[in-house]
């Protein structure tokens, strides 16, 4: 079946275990993700959301796989945007692997369909949090404080 | 921002080709390719778009992944996101707007 998919890789001067808990810290997250957070218990079947600051539910799921510090796949609902919650599940898988000095931080997020909005949406998105989150963890601040600077 | 001078160093270097910005507007247009894909719509040797792709994973341009026997090439945005960042963010953004879609407008109108 044709699918839309998209790969976002950083190399980011840290270890697995700090990447891991970076990923999965509600608070830690809202520093690098523009205020928005996930909450889960993080065990593979454990429900999964992602919250923006003001409480609103942006996207919701399941957590499919948690191998930490290793590997992570949920299954990615969005929520707000009708026409994207129309188009079902996507599948989110990161995975953490040592590299030197650095982990090899790899996002792979795809859905069963071709020309998919909810990837486009999403690709906007990722490379941002990416960057601000390798900045956060090498830096100990972020560059971008807003993702849509005027 | 810290960075890495090597990791830069790569990344400019991988841009600064005109055929691997050829390989990265393909891959913008349709992700996912084979190398095979990728050599339809390249003037030149299977051998030279290999070695121009693995100067682009090296400065993590383009990422690759394994599916089943083939190797699916993937655009990596994030380098190009922290250029962005590194060098654009910081300038004033509606002169320099208002500069390109001068240029946009003239050489339209030339050609």
């Amino acid at each position: 079946m044709a699918r839309s998919t998209f790969v976002y890789v950083t190399y980011i001067r840290t270890t697995p275990e700090k990447l891991w808990s970076a990923l999965t810290d509600p608070a830690f997250m809202t520093q690098y993700w523009f205020g928005n957070h996930c909450e889960s218990e993080w065990t593979a079947g454990s429900s999964w959301k992602l919250v923006s600051g003001e409480g609103q539910i942006l996207d919701a799921g399941e957590v499919v796989e948690a191998d930490p510090p290793r590997r992570l796949v949920i299954r990615w609902q969005h929520q707000t945007r009708p026409e994207l919650k129309a188009e079902g599940a996507s599948q989110c898988t990161i995975d953490l692997e040592p590299s030197g000095t650095a982990v090899k931080l790899t996002i792979t997020h795809s859905i069963e369909r071709e020309r998919s909005m909810l990837i486009e949406a999403v690709s906007g998105g990722w490379p941002k949090v990416l960057s601000n989150l390798k900045s956060v963890l090498e830096t100990g601040s972020v560059a971008l404080q807003d993702p849509y600077p005027a | 921002m810290a960075e890495r001078r090597h990791d830069t160093d790569l990344l400019f270097k991988a841009l600064a080709d005109r055929g691997r910005r050829r390989l990265l507007d393909l891959l913008h247009q349709h992700d996912g390719r084979t190398l095979n894909e990728l050599c339809e719509h390249m003037d030149m040797t299977r051998q030279g778009v290999t070695q121009h792709l693995a100067v682009l994973e090296a400065a993590n341009l383009v990422a690759t992944v394994r599916r089943g026997r083939e190797k699916l090439h993937f655009l990596n945005p994030v380098p190009l996101q922290e250029i962005y960042e590194r060098w654009i963010a910081k300038f004033e953004k509606p002169r320099l707007k208002a500069l390109s879609d001068l240029k946009r407008r003239l050489e339209k109108a030339d050609g």
